[in-house]
């Protein structure tokens, strides 16, 4: 018991930040029925990019409250992998809407990799330490022995925020019903006067700014980046998409807070729980299990798959 | 009519025989004016084609994106690597104590053991996400090949099985014959260098798995192969097992890795968790989009493009980096990786064939 | 007495989401006939295929075929029982030649394994010869042999429609259920596509046949079914059933019958 209010801790904040880039996921499922597997890349592009205007500001600046500087940093971050994530529609998919199936997946593998490289060319192709502007120092939860810091009360905050607005955005405003009229159907959508294009491009650009936002958080968190650090958060999110239901944004949430327990929880016991033959160093794989025990069992996840198949 | 055709048999055939030649004198060449390095090279870009070749069979004959395909080539490397190095009998009294003149199976056993056993993981992989679309199955192989990893990179406790990132080494050469292709083999009249050794007997290899591709390309299984990745619907229709035949592809893909596995650990030497990453199935499947999903001599020309290309360009982008800047701006690693990402998203968006396409495609 | 019917199904029902798309539909097609299975558009009749050859696994029905009664799940293991089915949307395979296709169409006649296929065996050799043959040979009955190595894509609607029949009869099949085959075809092209279909049943095949050309299903058609909203509103000779009510009513809105 005395670890399990910590691990949960441990995996609210995780679940956060898979929910967020999990989104991205989920929104360009939804409306084009493809993974993005270039959406981990983004993610690593908002922690470089954030990276390099923190460490800006904090040379321009001195005395400048740290949340104030956070605060005009994240936007701009966001925009940046807005953008990003824009070109990558623009790059790898749209050219290849009537390609067959593996086109736009291998186009986004090479995507993948060229992100990273010019991330190798522009910042470093070693890690690089993050700075800590938010505070560190444990506190003590309920005098239980769990502790947790501010720094992870502000990720999960800020990821309730972001995901309650982004609700709102899709349930309650034009462009919102526009994207859900998308999802549905492409077709009839564009016969209602919707514009499909740009519902798709405005799609990946709030992913894209989702997971510069997650990007930051993990940086944040672990206090430093590399180039490659992407790649598993981005599979993972994807195992929290399709646990939650691809293409159900509620599903996204879900499915990320639920991954990021379930990994921690797990990470936290498997060495009681297998007699030290495994310690927490196999934590990566519960993800893939999941993913694989979700896609056996019930493929549409635990809140069903929105969009129909595509037979 | 009839001359012609004895001619061009003469000729097809003259053709063969001078090609056989050039592939003889091949290492020689090369060895003569770059050196042993650049024989190493030949070598790993005959290992290679083998790789290429079975990830065509899974992607390129019956359409299934695997992208954990390297970890049957871990397999395949680590096999050997557990049975013909000191590592287990070091580890474990009980090994040493069977086998008190240390492990030395012989790589012909340990590879048809190999085939068996990646054939065998490529069936239990296949069986429940055989039934996924394109690209969820993509990132389930993905997931499957990172797990192999973690094992591979965890398993030095509580028994040390693997030796994690350390790795496994003093892996026993290769030996046919008796012959260890680790020495020279003196002919009397030529002695021939192990390393060239090795270079005829991956080209044997290579020749054998390319015919066998062959083979199974023009048969009734290749033709369900191409109806299942055309339309799956349609090739049930046909009375086709489609779950059977997709397994089939997968584990005749993986025993090919499996194989090359074993050759690979018994040339190097020395095995270690990083040869096996993601990075290195994406190389793979390059090789295989560039050549041409589908289109075996495609693929091996891709196969030998990327795996000669970032070396040739190693050797001249750095030193020219040197001379222009003075020192050296981009790493040549970073450029091979820009190179191929590059050759994947624009093969895909400009020349979806490949750059060698088969003929009749558009 | 159901022993001279090669197709006998009943009580079929299927349901997706809100839609009872076929409801308690009964069908049966004698040996040796053509029977004709029509209705307005979205009657379901394409469901039924699908039902019957196993795409979509029913809610409730009986199935009898051949005298063995099945219950349709796999779709390979309808075709080898003798079911075959074309679509309504040609599914050829595309990157295939014409030969190739019908040669695929053998597949579930024929047994070359992984071996026989990577060592080419005698036997496989002579198994694929004879599989080259016989797709020739069905290239010829349907009238496509100088097409026989253009892609398949390449061929125009009409020979597209002939080629799916041709890889159909390479299954060979007891029972031939064609979606649709005149769709798309010019008057002429309908008068040999009528002819190959007369030819089909002269050699001893059975047909069922969805199609919209109403003078097409009344001039070859042993039998008809007429569906509507998923349910059989009429069924018997066609000429009966030309002059049956429900039927009439059903395709006013479509245009006289």
């Amino acid at each position: 018991m005395d670890i399990f209010l910590q691990q949960i801790i441990n995996g609210l904040v995780l679940g956060s930040i898979y929910a967020l880039i999990a989104l991205g996921y989920t929104m360009v499922y939804g409306v084009l029925g493809i993974i993005n597997f270039a959406h981990g890349e983004v993610l690593m592009i908002g922690a470089m990019v954030s990276l390099s205007l923190l460490r800006l500001m904090l040379d321009l600046t001195s005395g400048l409250p740290t949340w104030l500087i956070l605060l005009i940093v994240l936007p701009f971050t966001m925009a940046v992998c807005a953008g990003v994530s824009y070109a990558i529609e623009r790059i790898a998919y749209r050219p290849l809407r009537n390609a067959p199936r593996l086109a736009p997946l291998i186009s986004a593998i090479g995507m993948s990799i060229l992100l990273q490289t010019i991330a190798m060319m522009i910042w470093s192709r070693n890690p690089m330490t993050y700075p800590q502007l938010l505070p560190s120092s444990p506190i003590d939860v309920w005098g239980s022995g769990a502790t947790i810091t501010g720094k992870e009360i502000v990720i999960i905050v800020v990821a309730l925020m972001v995901m309650s607005g982004l609700l709102f955005l899709v349930e309650k405003t034009k462009l919102g019903r526009a994207m859900r009229a998308t999802a549905e159907n492409t077709q009839i959508a564009a016969l209602m006067g919707v514009n499909p294009n740009r519902v798709i491009s405005i799609t990946f650009m709030l992913g894209g700014a989702l997971a510069g936002l997650a990007g930051v958080m993990i940086a944040s968190n672990y206090g430093n980046v590399h180039f490659y650090m992407g790649f598993i958060p981005g599979l993972k999110a994807f195992t929290a998409a399709v646990l939650g239901g691809i293409g159900n944004l509620q599903g996204a949430m879900l499915g990320g807070l639920l991954l990021g327990l379930i990994e921690s929880l797990g990470a936290g016991y498997i060495g009681e729980l297998t007699g030290g033959v495994f310690g927490s160093n196999y934590q990566d794989i519960f993800a893939f299990l999941v993913l694989i025990l979700v896609l056996v069992f019930r493929p549409t996840g635990l809140l069903g798959e929105k969009v129909s198949d595509r037979a | 009519m009839l001359k012609v055709i004895a001619f061009n048999r003469l000729s097809q055939t003259a053709y063969l025989c001078l090609g056989l030649l050039a592939l003889i004198l091949l290492p020689w060449l090369v060895g003569f004016t770059g050196g042993n390095y650049w024989v190493r090279v030949l070598d790993f870009a005959l290992l290679y084609i083998v790789l290429a070749l079975g990830l065509n069979v899974v992607v390129g004959f019956a359409g299934l994106l695997d992208l954990g395909y390297i970890a049957f080539y871990a397999l395949g490397a680590y096999s050997f690597a557990l049975l013909a190095s000191p590592h287990l009998p070091q580890q474990f009294e009980s090994v040493a104590a069977v086998f008190p003149e240390g492990m030395h199976f012989s790589p012909w056993m340990v590879a048809v053991f190999s085939i068996i056993l990646a054939a065998l993981f490529g069936i239990i992989l296949g069986l429940p996400t055989l039934q996924l679309r394109g690209d969820y199955l993509a990132i389930v192989t993905l997931g499957f090949g990172e797990i192999i990893r973690i094992f591979m990179n965890n398993l030095d406790r509580p028994l040390n099985l693997t030796n994690g990132p350390k790795g496994i080494t003093a892996i026993d050469p290769i030996q046919f014959l008796g012959i260890s292709f680790a020495k020279p083999l003196d002919l009397g009249f030529v002695q021939i260098p192990g390393l060239y050794l090795v270079f005829y007997l991956f080209l044997l290899l290579a020749i054998a798995v390319a015919i066998i591709c062959t083979h199974l390309q023009n048969s009734r299984i290749g033709r369900a192969w191409v109806a299942i990745r055309e339309d799956e619907i349609a090739a049930k229709a046909m009375g086709i097992n489609t779950r059977n035949m997709k397994l089939l592809a997968f584990a005749i893909g993986a025993s090919f890795a499996g194989v090359a596995g074993v050759l690979f650990s018994a040339f190097q030497g020395f095995v270690s968790p990083e040869s096996f990453t993601l990075w290195e199935s994406i190389v793979i499947l390059a090789m295989v989009v560039l050549g041409g999903i589908g289109h075996i001599p495609g693929v091996i020309l891709g196969a030998v493009v990327l795996a000669v290309f970032p070396e040739v360009l190693r050797a001249i982008v750095q030193p020219l980096q040197n001379v222009i800047f003075g020192h050296v701006l981009i790493d040549a690693e970073v450029i091979r990786q820009l190179i191929y990402g590059l050759a994947l998203i624009l093969i895909m968006l400009y020349r979806p064939g490949g750059i060698w396409q088969k003929s009749g495609t558009k | 007495m159901s022993d001279h019917l090669l197709l006998d199904v009943a009580n079929v029902s299927k349901r997706f989401g809100g839609v009872q798309a076929l409801d308690s539909v009964g069908l049966q097609v004698p040996y040796g006939s053509i029977v004709g299975l029509i209705g307005p558009n979205g009657a379901g009749k394409t469901t039924f295929f699908n039902v019957i050859t196993g795409l979509y696994p029913a809610d409730s029905g009986i199935f009898l075929f051949d005298g063995t009664s099945y219950f349709p799940e796999s779709v390979s293991e309808v075709t080898k029982s003798g079911l075959a089915r074309t679509f309504q949307n040609i599914r050829l395979f595309g990157e295939m030649t014409v030969l190739e296709n019908v040669m695929v169409g053998c597949h579930c006649r024929s047994k070359t394994g992984v071996l026989g296929a990577i060592f080419r065996l005698p036997a496989s050799k002579r198994e694929e010869q004879s599989i080259r043959e016989k797709s020739l040979e069905l290239l010829a009955y349907v009238g496509l042999t100088e097409f026989a190595n253009m892609q398949a894509r390449n061929l125009s609607y009409g020979h597209q429609r002939r080629l799916e029949i041709a890889r159909a009869l390479a299954t060979e099949p007891k029972l031939l259920a064609l979606d649709e085959p005149a769709a798309g075809m010019n008057a002429t092209e309908k008068l040999e596509l009528r002819e190959l279909l007369l030819r089909i049943r002269a050699d001893g095949k059975t047909i069922l046949l969805i199609e919209h050309d109403v003078s097409l299903v009344m001039g070859i058609c042993d039998g008809l079914t007429v569906l509507d909203y998923g349910k059989v509103i009429a069924s018997g000779k066609p000429a009966d059933v030309r002059v049956h009510p429900e039927v009439i009513r059903a395709y006013l809105g479509q245009g006289a019958v």
